[in-house]
């Protein structure tokens, strides 16, 4: 039971948007989608959902193809965030319940249970285009989950909102995998991917660069993060065999180190210069396998 | 088929309760009642409760009496009134616009009648012909008299030559059927263009809004696109049908409270009562085909504009085609037969409309019609399935579509290579 993508290419003309992807993403898991702009995110979004056919490969859903007939199983946040502005908070959501397979009955409780919960009860009976963008944007949210989906697809939920709207939305996408919908999810917030995602997969031009579960990724990354702060002149370390992206900071410095090893050879060297405040060797982040994978600076 | 209701009734409702909808369907409405009450309209400016008053000075003593009831006869409006002052006082009074205009009747040297009219404006009105064509006819009756032709040599000179006309084709139409089936071709020939136009547009810019505020990616992950689609066209049909039955509602009972007499002519000049059922059943077969034509290709041309103001542009090549097809028809129903016309009753976007008044005002063979039908029937068909392609494609495809090219563009995002 799961979602899962094999050799999936698109390609549109001459440009290949998405090259040969495999995926498995079991039922009932978050997983976290990266890429830079343009990487064939969205487009792989579309594919699964059957809004645009691959060129090659498979795309199946509990072994099947997705299509119409499931569509009240599934919920779709595009990135184009999009409703009609002329027409009421109630009548949006009663509408895109209903063409999810919703009797008006259902709708509404849901409508309302959420509402409540993300605090805008009041814009009932508002107009679209009166709300603010974040406000909009937690409709746009509910109208995704309004029919209880069993597979849900968010493409960049989080972003243009608040830290507290964030924070909110958070928890509603994770206590929806805690009542077992499937959810994949892309983002350019690194953190936000690292602190929810137990799998994720990075596209870089259409290519799957890095994918998998995230602690064996950081382990084989095989870098780790280096912190030092200390009374002396650190620069020499920057020489030393190992060391890439030194950088110094005011009492100390800020390094990547090839493996493990390395930082021990690095405290034999300056445990005799002098005094030593902090020494610490962490996981490399997401952010750092992103940048290193996909070559340029997001977020 | 529930999403395709749900789809359906929400774009009926949601145009039935907007605020356009609503104010220019009470506009036509107005403005029908304002022309079936038109003649009193009329009559309100001019002020003269009807009633044209011509002062006349007799002269001869005996033209006024024979005038009168020759006008009489024609037009009980026209008030020929003796006038007892001079001339002067004549010309006068119609100055002060007291009188429509001014008549001096007198017998010339070969006593005849003649006359001297006065009117304020050069233009000639229909006054004017009508006292001429009257005493012409009261010219010529005397001078036969004078010339010793008597009454009944003179009645037989009057009347009409005997001339019947007999179409030997048994099937073909008397003039009268084609004179009454003219009014419903009329009538349906505009009704669809109208149609086209108005709803065509309504439904190519409800698409474009839906692509516009980006709704449409939502949408068609719910329901499929060629459910999305013909539930729009269905529904705005159904939008239009209410409006065009308001509109008959509404002009039907003004008709029938506003004059008997009018009624009459109204129906016998559309042959509302003779025509055979067959026509009606054209008419709306004809009717539905050609608007599901039009309608397709405007859902489909919608699609490709990602700002409703770009809806105009690309509509533009579709409404000219309509235009074409309503000018060929309007022409057609001076000479049905010309070759012309047969060949474009074939061709499928002209013929709904040409085909419908081929059937109408001629006797089209079965084969012919049927062909027409099945060639309009196929091309709705390709072009639904090809609209349908173009729109799953077309909705996702954003930037300034303005050309073509675009078409090709939609395609093949919609293709698998």
């Amino acid at each position: 039971m799961s979602l899962s993508l094999s050799n999936v290419t698109k390609k549109f003309g001459e440009h290949t948007a998405v090259n040969q992807l495999n995926l498995e993403i079991p039922n009932q898991e978050l997983f976290g989608f990266l890429g830079g702009n343009g990487a064939g995110k969205t487009t792989t979004f579309r594919m699964i959902l059957g809004l645009i056919d691959q060129t090659e490969g498979n795309i199946t859903w509990n072994g099947e193809r997705i299509n119409y007939d499931q569509s009240h199983l599934i919920g779709y946040l595009p990135e184009e965030r999009g409703l009609y502005p002329k027409l009421r908070v109630k009548e949006q959501l009663l509408y895109l319940g209903k063409l999810r397979g919703m009797t008006k009955q259902e709708a509404l409780v849901q409508l309302n249970k959420w509402l409540e919960r993300f605090r805008v009860e009041s814009y009932l009976n508002k107009r679209v285009e009166e709300l603010s963008k974040g406000n909009q944007q937690k409709i746009q949210f509910i109208s995704s989950v309004i029919h209880q989906p069993k597979l849900l697809i968010l493409d960049e939920p989080f972003s243009g909102l608040d830290p507290i709207n964030v924070e909110m939305m958070k928890d509603a996408v994770l206590d929806l995998t805690e009542e077992g919908t499937t959810i994949v999810f892309s983002s350019h917030q690194m953190d936000d991917v690292e602190q929810m995602c137990e799998n994720v997969c990075i596209l870089r031009e259409g290519n799957a660069v890095v994918k998998g579960n995230l602690k064996d990724i950081k382990k084989t990354f095989g870098r780790k993060n280096l912190h030092i702060n200390a009374d002396f002149n650190l620069d020499f370390i920057e020489e030393m065999d190992g060391v890439l992206n030194y950088k110094k900071y005011n009492n100390g410095c800020k390094l990547q180190i090839a493996n493990e090893q390395i930082s021990q050879t690095i405290l034999a060297q300056i445990q005799q210069k002098g005094f030593i405040r902090k020494f610490e060797l962490e996981e490399p982040s997401l952010h750092d396998i992103f940048i290193e994978k996909v070559g340029e600076q997001y977020e | 088929m529930n999403k395709f209701w749900t789809v359906l009734s929400h774009t009926y409702m949601t145009r039935l309760k907007s605020k356009a909808f609503i104010i220019t369907t009470l506009i036509v409405l107005l403005f029908i009642v304002a022309l079936a009450n038109l003649p009193s309209i009329i009559d309100t400016f001019t002020g003269k409760d009807g009633a044209d008053q011509i002062a006349v000075i007799d002269e001869s003593n005996e033209l006024l009496e024979v005038l009168s009831e020759s006008v009489a006869e024609l037009d009980e409006s026209i008030d020929l009134i003796p006038f007892k002052g001079t001339e002067e006082e004549g010309k006068e009074a119609v100055r002060e616009e007291e009188f429509s205009g001014f008549l001096v009747l007198y017998l010339d040297e070969q006593k005849l009648p003649a006359a001297t009219y006065y009117e304020n404006s050069a233009v000639s009105s229909w006054l004017e012909m009508m006292i001429q064509q009257q005493l012409q006819q009261i010219k010529v009756e005397t001078a036969m008299k004078q010339a010793g032709v008597d009454e009944v040599t003179f009645a037989a000179i009057q009347e009409d030559v005997t001339f019947e006309k007999i179409a030997l084709d048994e099937a073909a139409k008397t003039d009268e059927e084609l004179d009454q089936t003219r009014g419903i071709v009329y009538i349906m020939l505009f009704v669809l263009y109208m149609a086209v136009v108005v709803y065509g547009q309504m439904i190519a810019t409800d698409v474009a809004t839906e692509k516009s505020s980006r709704v449409m990616e939502i949408l068609i992950s719910s329901a499929s696109p060629v459910t999305h689609m013909f539930a729009k066209i269905i529904g705005i049909a159904l939008l239009g049908l209410t409006q065009i039955v308001l509109i008959f509602i509404v002009g039907y009972n003004l008709i029938l409270t506003k004059s008997q007499e009018f009624t009459g002519d109204f129906f016998e000049v559309f042959g509302f009562d003779t025509i055979s059922l067959n026509i009606y059943f054209y008419a709306i077969l004809f009717f539905i085909l050609g608007y599901l034509l039009y309608a397709t290709i405007a859902a489909m041309l919608g699609s490709l504009v990602s700002r409703v103001e770009d809806v105009q542009y690309l509509l533009m090549p579709m409404i000219f085609l309509v235009m074409i097809a309503f000018f060929i028809a309007i022409f057609g129903l001076g000479m049905p037969e010309a070759k012309f016309i047969t060949i474009t009753s074939f061709i499928p976007f002209f013929s709904p409309m040409i085909m419908f008044l081929r059937v109408g005002m001629l006797d089209v063979p079965v084969w012919q019609v049927i062909t027409s039908i099945g060639l309009l029937v196929m091309t709705i068909v390709l072009l639904a399935i090809l609209g349908a392609r173009i729109y799953k494609g077309g909705v996702l495809m954003y930037g300034a579509s303005r050309s073509l090219k675009d078409f090709k563009k939609a395609f093949m995002l919609s293709k698998k290579n």
